[in-house]
């Protein structure tokens, strides 16, 4: 399929604002100006993104602890997200999740989700009030090569197939689960594989390349849309940072890390679309500039805005609390 | 009125409810019965025939037969309470919990506060409680402090036909996930239960009897058991406030309160395990706000700190007994109690 120039754009827009938004996350988190735990997304772009932007706002996702990246490629306000990781008022959720928690459900955004292996059954519920209410939308569950070795993923796989439901389950074999290699954790030969055999289509591609996501998305999410039911996809690809910000990383070797930064899907998309004339590359500096400026506004509000006032921590238990 | 059966009733709420809002489903394990079999189409309505029928009325779409599997029922649910419909997912028996706990405790119990309060699930989770069929350890437990633990969670437990009904109406339109806990031992009983919907409140204890020597509060089918105590103990002259909290979570802590303020007497009825139950709970109130109206220590009427039993003598000895809950309203009154 090929992408015009405005669809190639904002493909690139958004992957850059994901990465933009990560490395100045991590700056911030080094300078103590984020509490809590940050799992960075950096390196992954391609796949949120060539899966969302087939998405609308009726669409729902479900999304990991490594939830950033989901939360742009979704259409998530950067600033909203912001002021949430830093823990103020007038973040997405109020201050009250965090970067584990984020969730924007006008958007269709039902949630980071810091349990892993938390998101897939949820997902299948939002699936089944798809197909409940007779809606031509889908839902999409992110899910790690770590969930996909949780009982829940295989439930939600089972109970999708069972209620022919409109879910995909993308699975971004970033290589490691926390930081124990999917070679030792992952008993299957594939992820995919291990999809298929719950009864659903399921496919390998290439997450360093755009194009590779975001056709297999298109087949997949264009099958669920018209009724065929569940797929997968195993997303192969490479996380730029450790699991979590901080983390040295021991656990992987020099020539690894080195090849993780040859093989950034940015760069890798940048080259393809300039070499073939798609994209010149003024095109995509004045994408790297107004992703910039977002991301350094989005942290100005944030440092701005005032923290929770403290009868915000009563409020919102229950509905009528 | 026309008198139903505990089971009739819950019924009743779930196909009036059903018929007035079509976001309303029920899901889980054969609810509707003999999907994918070879035999009748309605063949069980769940594994008690509490949802049987319903399949008839509303169709496989909103009657759904789930797989045995318990993570992707609990979490199917919350995310379509996410979504637009109104799930009541049945968790066939409340031990089953064991392997769902962080659909229902982490995610559909944390969506409201974690998401800055835009989120609303409307969930109705039933599942059945208590000893009294020798089910045994795996099938018999009373778990209604654990949900009640968790901020986030309504936890119902009806005592009769009458309130189960409007409890699970109550529950079915209300915008937070409820834990709707129904006991094994209560479905063939009866009472006058109205053929029209009706709501009854979360948080408004029930005075079954009232009296001014003892307050005695009791949960679920302990309920019908501490009646008869009442009534029993009436005929000696000692008159019982008897106390239906009705739901956990939100708690009628001023019903209990107020009663203890008059009687000075409290004895608490529950079926639940006593480290860290309903009991403990309710005795940690009173010692906290009501402490200066006590005339005599608490005392605490549960089940020893064991896994229920399956013989039918040791699971009788297990639950809590109408002589021991006598006992213990007579020894907070200072008579001489018999050695057991």
């Amino acid at each position: 399929m090929q992408l015009d120039r405005p669809t190639l754009i904002e493909a690139y827009r958004r992957m850059r604002l994901i990465r933009d938004f990560e490395d100045n996350v991590q700056a911030q988190f080094e300078q103590g100006r984020i509490p809590g735990f940050v799992h960075l997304y950096a390196g992954q772009e391609a796949s949120a993104v060539g899966v969302c932007l087939h998405l609308s706002d009726e669409d729902y996702i479900g999304s990991t602890h490594r939830g950033h990246g989901h939360c742009i490629a979704k259409g998530c306000d950067v600033t909203g997200m912001m002021k949430e990781i830093f823990g103020r008022e007038g973040g997405l959720c109020r201050g009250k999740g965090g970067s584990m928690h984020i969730a924007d459900l006008d958007k269709g955004m039902l949630g980071a989700n810091a349990i892993v292996g938390g998101n897939p059954p949820l997902v299948v519920g939002a699936a089944l009030t798809l197909k409940t209410k007779g809606l031509p939308h889908v839902a999409v569950s992110f899910t790690g090569d770590g969930g996909s070795n949780q009982g829940t993923t295989f439930e939600a796989m089972n109970l999708a197939v069972v209620l022919g439901l409109p879910a995909i389950f993308v699975f971004e074999n970033n290589g490691y689960g926390e930081g124990t290699g999917v070679d030792y954790a992952v008993g299957a030969d594939s992820i995919a594989g291990r999809a298929a055999g719950f009864g659903m289509p399921a496919t390998t591609v290439d997450g360093r390349d755009f194009f590779a996501v975001f056709e297999a998305a298109r087949e997949a999410i264009e099958r669920a849309r018209t009724g065929g039911g569940p797929s997968a996809i195993e997303v192969t690809c490479m996380r730029q940072h450790g699991h979590f910000i901080g983390d040295a990383q021991a656990y992987r070797s020099k020539e690894e890390l080195e090849r993780v930064r040859a093989d950034d899907p940015l760069r890798l998309f940048r080259e393809r679309v300039t070499s073939e004339g798609r994209l010149e590359p003024a095109d995509l500096d004045a994408v790297d500039r107004e992703c910039a400026e977002a991301i350094a506004a989005a942290i100005d509000a944030a440092e701005a805005a005032p923290v929770p006032a403290e009868d915000e921590l009563l409020t919102d238990v229950y509905v009528s609390y | 009125m026309p008198r139903k059966t505990y089971r009739q009733a819950i019924n009743e709420a779930l196909d009036s409810e059903m018929a007035r809002d079509e976001n309303v489903i029920v899901m889980g394990e054969d609810v509707a019965g003999g999907a994918g079999g070879s035999g009748e189409d309605d063949a069980y309505g769940g594994v008690l025939g509490v949802t049987k029928g319903l399949v008839g009325k509303y169709g496989r779409t909103r009657v759904i037969d789930t797989p045995i599997t318990e993570s992707a029922i609990m979490g199917a649910a919350a995310g379509a309470a996410s979504t637009g419909l109104r799930p009541v997912a049945e968790l066939m028996f409340v031990d089953f919990v064991g392997v769902c706990f962080d659909q229902i405790f982490n995610q559909a119990a944390k969506f409201r506060y974690m998401f800055g309060g835009k989120a609303r699930t409307p969930l109705v989770i039933r599942s059945m409680i208590g000893a009294g069929m020798s089910a045994a350890a795996q099938h018999s437990q009373a778990l209604h402090p654990i949900f009640t633990h968790i901020p986030g969670l309504k936890v119902v437990m009806p005592s009769n036909a009458y309130d189960a009904k409007g409890l699970l109406i109550q529950a079915i339109r209300d915008d937070d996930p409820v834990i709707f806990l129904e006991h094994k031992a209560l479905y063939d009983t009866q009472a006058e239960v109205p053929d029209e919907p009706y709501t009854i409140p979360f948080g408004e204890a029930e005075f079954v009897t009232e009296g001014d020597d003892v307050t005695v509060v009791a949960f679920s089918a302990m309920v019908p058991r501490a009646k008869a105590v009442a009534d029993e103990l009436d005929k000696d002259g000692i008159e019982v406030e008897l106390i239906d909290p009705r739901t956990t979570s939100p708690l009628d802590e001023e019903a209990i309160l107020e009663s203890v303020e008059r009687t000075g007497r409290l004895v608490i009825v529950d079926e639940s395990s006593p480290r860290c139950g309903m009991a403990a709970d309710i005795a940690a109130l009173v010692a906290s706000k009501g402490f200066a109206h006590l005339k005599a220590p608490v005392a605490m009427v549960t089940p020893p700190h064991t896994p229920v039993p399956f013989a039918p003598n040791l699971e009788a000895a297990y639950l809590p007994s109408t002589d021991r809950i006598a006992a213990a309203v007579r020894a907070t009154l200072g008579e001489a109690v018999p050695a057991e």
